[in-house]
């Protein structure tokens, strides 16, 4: 990016015209889909956000940085920028939408600044102010969803992994899903700090819900153990289907002396047993 | 022997033939020896079990790890039983992490439960 940028006269223009028509261009792109469908309250709200964002591009061309998406003066409003992005992105328009209508703001200014100059380094310039203004919503609208995925993330984390007090010293955790290591970890402190709070003596790993065991995961499954061992509990794995117990045996993998029951209702009963409830089932 | 402890040392207390060390800081390399010196002495003197309480410690290094191996495997051999008591969640996760399952040792989750397990064996 040389010619405008470094002379500096176009970016001079567009700042003038910004700063001069600036309501003009505000009026304007209040009425265009970017802001309307965001400002749905009242069209003053949606001026008011047109016009800020015109000023800071006024700031920017100001400073002859037309082609700088890290221009300090974008830093002012990213937030605002940030808030349009996701209430579109939430009412479902995809980026290629979004990008598409910030596009659309450039026709009503280019109109403005010819008519206003009539030469063409003011156009030029303009036109790369708003490319540059595209590139800068583009990353926005990425780091949202970069966020909004680490947030999902998350929060799949947790919610796949309660721990269930079932009895009185007995906590379960029902495992759904593939194991990988980061939820082995989550899974593990969760159910080591249940052992504390609860000062339970029995700890039951259900594994109903994982689709497969290879030695990886009964790695993971035999650490869990081990630590809850250490902790000075007892370690119970339920849930063995009959197909996932052939597997564990056909791979050769060693559970070692953990105690495995076939469902979680056989688990709860060794662990009574262990506890010294015993069950009795009444008449009628 | 636990007169002339010095800063840092572990005091090992005796309740009938039952060893008592409640470790309360971080165990330097030395104080680590030095326990597992006056443990095994105070052991075959006479002693049915040792328990070792480390709710206090938050770090268990590999060297720790291997002293509390072996004053449990000493305490076996002069026909005692050692308990590590009162091991905290994150100490758990990182010896499991280095692979550390602590054989041959037996746990509890707390003093009172170590106490259980000598009480339930004199009464069988």
């Amino acid at each position: 990016m040389t010619s405008v940028g470094s002379d500096g006269s176009g970016a001079a223009t567009v700042a003038q015209v910004l700063e001069t028509r600036g309501e003009q261009v505000a009026q304007q792109w209040a009425d265009l889909p970017l802001f309307r469908n965001v400002y749905t309250t009242g069209r003053d709200a949606a001026v008011a956000a047109a016009h800020r964002l015109v000023r800071v591009l006024a700031e920017v061309a100001r400073h002859g940085r037309l082609d700088d998406t890290s221009a300090p003066d974008f830093e002012r409003v990213r937030p605002h920028l940030a808030q349009t992005v996701t209430a579109r992105t939430r009412s479902g328009a995809t980026h290629q939408q979004i990008t598409a209508e910030v596009a659309e703001l450039k026709r009503p200014l280019l109109e403005i600044v010819a008519r206003e100059t009539g030469g063409a380094d003011g156009a030029v310039a303009a036109v790369e102010l708003m490319g540059t203004l595209r590139v800068v919503v583009v990353e926005i609208a990425l780091s949202e969803g970069a966020e909004l995925i680490d947030r999902q993330r998350a929060q799949l984390l947790e919610i796949s992994n309660p721990v269930i007090k079932l009895w009185d010293g007995v906590v379960a955790v029902p495992l759904i899903g593939t194991l990988d290591s980061a939820r082995t970890q989550v899974v593990m402190e969760a159910l080591l700090q249940a052992i504390v709070d609860q000062n339970a003596g029995m700890a039951i790993l259900d594994i109903t819900g994982v689709p497969m065991v290879d030695t990886v995961v009964a790695q993971y499954l035999l650490k869990t153990a081990m630590a809850v061992r250490l902790m000075g509990a007892e370690c119970v794995i339920s849930g063995i289907r009959p197909q996932i117990a052939q597997t564990i045996v056909q791979l050769g993998i060693d559970l070692g002396d953990i105690t495995t029951r076939a469902t979680l209702a056989d688990a709860l009963k060794w662990a009574l047993g262990k506890a010294g409830v015993s069950v009795v089932v009444g008449e009628g | 022997m636990t007169a002339e402890a010095g800063a840092g040392r572990v005091s090992v207390l005796r309740m009938g033939d039952i060893l008592i060390a409640a470790i309360q800081q971080e165990l330097t390399d030395e104080s680590a020896l030095a326990l597992q010196q006056d443990l095994t002495e105070m052991a075959a003197a006479g002693a049915r079990g040792v328990v070792i309480e480390i709710s206090g410690v938050e770090i268990v290094d590999s060297f720790l790890a291997r002293v509390l191996s072996e004053i449990a495997a000493a305490t076996n051999m002069l026909a005692g039983r050692t308990v590590v008591a009162g091991m905290r969640p994150s100490v758990a996760i990182t010896l499991v992490e280095m692979g550390l399952g602590l054989r041959g040792l037996e746990t509890a989750r707390s003093l009172e439960d170590a106490m259980a397990v000598f009480r339930g064996q004199a009464g069988r």
